[in-house]
């Protein structure tokens, strides 16, 4: 079976429409960040704290804020928002910003204990839903003891942790409704069910997540991403120049930049949020986008060996028309995974699969109307500032990249 | 061909049987499997759930605390000489930035003693540099060096006494270290795989522990009222009574009669460590500051034969006989176990923080969203492959099955790597997986795409294959080049997120080159070998 046996598409031709779409595009973006929704930042840039609860029921998203409001410590505004993603139930996420250390750490500290004040228990007993194992061993030892439950202190432990991997694994995902419940799990007799029952209770809701970044390492976290990601661009764009010509490794970088930004763009139009898993997300959808301009690259590389004689555009032509069974089948491959990602991958991986989506879909096409265009527009460039009669000192370098590249010693 | 061929497949063979045994050791069972699966592939915070806290070290308390030190001693050392002072205090400096300008201010020194003030400072405090401001007037700063010095003591100290606590807890690899860049923000990573509860672990970071060297006054006995009555129900001036912590199945209690001022506290305690001395007995030397030494020594030699308890917060870990004068190091004998001596060492070094710490950055992944992610991402990642492994059977036959075998042995091998290296699966490192799972296919889609376009040209099979690999290679080359270059730039300057993508990404590429050129070449060669003069190819 094969798809595309010697196509013959003028790709380079249709360009300005793709180069359009893409402005469009950017300028959607942009518009979006700069009028309507602005980017929609995740902990790791917003400084503060951010806690994840999920709740047995509907959250009752007005009485949070109420209690919140109440609090005497916390300082700043709390806001509390119903978490739907994909797979997410009845989570909400409550938080709050500061701009210092001190503050931020006592709002988060009484964040929870403003949800245990409103929702949990007072008499003293331990939140199962909420306990650690070190914090549940502890509490049941002793009482296990005085009830003549005869247990080993790895007997314990691994009791301990049975149930709370059974209070982690869905459907329960870290909320167990009843005690009874608990039967299933190895190891629970009558006796430890009845410690258990006068030692805990359950409260409605389960902390899944706390984040807070203070404002330095949140500055810092952020400059060294930005950073990094910036030298990288370099370093490759160094490599490209050393082994084809300055010029591509300049379009192969404009047309990341290009895709970067057009994917951060529609994050702000569909309005995700922006954590550190989308950056990883977007370093990458520059190896890919990367990946397929080289290819591109190299293939136009091998046909100018071969065709002196030929204008660079056929050539590149050639080449896209050459690669392009190859294109379609490893952008169509990877973009098969990545859709999987995104349908089944969880709240964890829906922004980073949503970047993906986005970016294989752009990266692709990026190396095809972008970076392509941008070599054959210097070279086109370059041919008619050199039929113009020059300085000497201007033509003088510019005869050796005329060796590296034959296609301006056309016509 | 034939040697080569058989070479090549040896070291396939040879490097597949090593990577499966890095990911699953030699399992007895099936639930032995999944177990040696676990242990060797580690997982992140991010996806098992855990706490991850970045804390600052408030170097500047330790700053402040030397220059009390000083000051103390600075007024002692006046009064013998005779010289006198109007006032004497230092500033106040609250943020870790400015510990460098902890200054001492002494006003009012008069203009007759100014030599000899100046020349005990310079004699007797040569760690500190002396600026007259006018004539009566003087500050005083730690020297540049100093400062370095003192403030990496106090963040190694801070590290040590944190990582002895956390151990107390009895977690699976807990891991505290030197955070951010070493000389100017005094970062400390603490993480703690599984701990849902950070408040707890704050607690237990935050407290500070507070460690005695006290003087035993009276004691033991069974218990508080016991100790009172001894005395006619009224405690002695300046002491107190202290609980001893209750040794292995030991019965009852001990109580101590103990003085209410520590000779030394947790603040000069520099070093303490288990040995075996004489007739192979267990027993913990320590190592205290200068100043304490000097304190120590002049107690010591007025105590020979009298009691010593060592208490942390108030109560007793040890009780030990003065038996010689000990200055600046001492041990402490008779012990019954290494245990003992081991545990008593870690007590003596778990002294108080030497500086307050301030929380940065908290991440705390309950173990339940961990289960989550996991789950959904395995799913998911099952569901994908699968369409991939499907689309390339369909499209490319034959030739099909030998990519799919390249990207499963691609995935083997990199999970191996990471077991190997003990490097952490985070979920950007997921992100450097799937990118390299991405080029893994592209690299096999090269080939073959160029194989079928050689088989177009009209060449023969052999040919065409190996022109469609040699063509292939320097476009695999530059590709997997252009992306390792930018993975050195990420890891260099990156930090956590972006390095463990950097990594399993350079890890996964080099996986590639080796599986896509190397492994799917041999088995071509391999169905080739048979017949010389194969008419036709399945892809």
């Amino acid at each position: 079976m094969q798809l595309f046996k010697n196509t013959d598409f003028d790709f380079l031709g249709k360009k300005w429409p793709f180069i359009i779409a893409s402005l469009v595009l950017t300028a959607a973006g942009f518009t979006s960040i700069g009028v309507k929704h602005g980017l929609k930042y995740g902990i790791d840039f917003k400084e503060g704290v951010l806690m994840t609860v999920k709740f047995a029921y509907a959250p009752p998203l007005d009485q949070i804020r109420a209690a919140m409001a109440s609090s005497q410590k916390i300082k700043g505004e709390v806001s509390v928002q119903n978490f739907t993603g994909s797979g997410a139930e009845n989570e909400v996420e409550i938080g709050t910003e500061a701009q210092e250390e001190g503050q931020l750490n006592v709002n988060r500290q009484d964040m929870q204990d403003v949800l245990n004040a409103r929702w949990g228990q007072t008499g003293g007993k331990l939140d199962f839903n909420n306990s650690s194992q070190q914090a549940l061993v502890e509490r049941l030892r002793d009482p296990l003891a005085r009830a003549g439950v005869a247990m080993s202190e790895p007997q314990l432990q691994k009791l301990v942790q049975d149930s709370l991997d059974f209070r982690d694994t869905p459907p329960r995902s870290g909320l167990v409704a009843k005690f009874s419940d608990l039967s299933s799990v190895p190891g629970i007799n009558p006796g430890i069910m009845n410690t258990l029952q006068q030692e805990c209770y359950l409260a409605p809701f389960h902390i899944l997540k706390v984040e807070m970044v203070g404002p330095k390492v949140g500055a810092e976290l952020r400059n060294k991403a930005v950073l990094a990601t910036l030298y990288a661009l370099a370093g490759m764009l160094a490599y490209i120049w050393f082994r084809f010509e300055w010029i591509y490794g300049l379009g192969a970088v404009i047309a990341c930049f290009h895709d970067t930004l057009i994917t951060i763009g529609l994050f702000s139009i569909f309005n995700k949020e922006i954590s550190m898993t989308v950056i990883a997300a977007l370093l990458t959808l520059v190896g890919y986008s990367m990946n397929d301009t080289i290819v591109i690259f190299d293939r136009i590389r091998e046909n100018l060996k071969m065709s002196r004689r030929e204008p660079l555009e056929k050539v590149m032509n050639r080449a896209v028309n050459q690669t392009l069974s190859r294109t379609v089948m490893t952008s169509g491959l990877t973009f098969l995974t990545v859709i999987a990602l995104f349908i089944w991958g969880g709240p964890v991986l829906h922004g980073f699969s949503f970047a993906l989506v986005c970016g294989i879909i752009v990266g692709t096409y990026s190396s095809v109307f972008i970076a392509s265009p941008i070599v054959l527009f210097w070279h086109n460039y370059t041919d008619r500032r050199k039929r113009r009669p020059g300085p000497p000192l201007a033509t003088a370098p510019r005869q050796e990249t005329a060796r590296k590249s034959p296609a301006r010693a056309v016509r | 061909m034939r040697t080569n061929l058989r070479a090549r497949t040896v070291v396939i063979v040879a490097t597949i049987l090593i990577c499966v045994f890095g990911i699953i050791d030699f399992p007895r069972s099936a639930a032995d499997l999944v177990r040696n699966v676990k242990s060797n592939i580690h997982l992140g915070l991010d996806l098992k759930g855990g706490s991850h806290l970045v804390l600052q070290v408030q170097v500047q308390d330790a700053v402040k605390a030397d220059a009390d030190q000083t000051m103390e001693r600075l007024q002692a050392d006046l009064r013998k000489q005779g010289v006198t002072w109007a006032s004497m205090d230092r500033n106040d400096p609250t943020r870790v930035e400015d510990a460098d300008n902890v200054e001492i201010y002494i006003k009012g020194v008069p203009a007759t003693q100014t030599s000899a003030f100046r020349e005990m400072i310079n004699d007797r405090y040569p760690t500190y540099v002396l600026t007259a401001q006018n004539s009566t007037d003087y500050s005083m700063r730690l020297k540049p060096s100093e400062l370095v010095a003192l403030k990496r003591d106090t963040v190694e100290r801070t590290i040590q006494t944190i990582s002895n606590r956390i151990n107390e807890l009895g977690l699976t690899e807990p891991s505290v270290q030197q955070y951010g860049r070493a000389g100017d923000q005094y970062q400390v990573l603490v993480q703690l795989p599984g701990v849902d509860d950070p408040a707890r672990v704050k607690e237990l970071i935050g407290t500070a522990a507070v460690l005695e060297l006290t003087k035993v006054e009276d004691g033991p006995f069974p218990s508080r009222e016991a100790a009172l009555s001894q005395h006619g129900g009224v405690l002695p001036l300046n002491t107190k009574l202290a609980k001893a912590k209750p040794r292995g199945a030991q019965e009852g209690e001990e109580w101590y009669l103990v003085g209410k001022t520590p000779v030394i506290t947790g603040r000069e305690m520099r070093n303490a460590r288990a040995s075996q001395g004489d007739m192979r007995k267990w027993e913990t030397n320590f190592t205290l500051s200068p100043d304490g030494g000097k304190r120590f020594g002049r107690f010591t030699e007025a105590n020979i034969g009298n009691k010593l308890a060592v208490s942390l917060d108030n109560s007793l870990v040890s009780v030990a006989v003065i038996e010689s004068k000990i200055e600046d190091s001492g041990r402490i004998e008779g012990l019954s176990s290494e245990d003992e001596a081991v545990d008593l060492s870690r007590y003596l070094r778990s002294g108080s923080l030497p500086a307050g710490v301030q929380y940065l950055e908290e991440r705390s992944i309950g173990p339940s969203l961990g289960a989550d992610s996991i789950h959904e991402g395995l799913v998911a990642g099952i569901a994908g492959l699968l369409a991939v492994v499907t689309v390339m059977l369909v499209y490319y036959k034959r030739s099909g099955v030998n990519a799919v075998l390249a990207l499963v042995l691609n995935t083997v091998l990199l999970m191996a790597a990471l077991s190997y290296f003990h490097a952490v699966l985070t979920l950007p490192g997921i992100a450097g997986v799937i990118l390299t799972i991405g080029m893994a296919v592209d690299s096999n889609v090269l080939i073959f795409e160029r194989i079928r376009e050689e088989l177009r040209s009209g060449k023969a099979v052999i040919a065409a294959v190996d022109t469609g690999f040699n063509k292939a290679w320097w476009t695999i080359v530059d590709t997997h080049v252009t992306t390792i270059v930018s993975c050195a730039f990420l890891f260099l300057f990156g930090e956590g997120p972006v390095r463990g993508f950097a990594v399993t990404l350079v890890i996964g590429l080099i996986a590639n080159v080796f599986t896509a050129v190397f492994v799917s070449r041999t088995i071509f060669d391999y169905e080739l070998s048979g017949h010389r003069r194969m008419e036709e190819l399945s892809i």
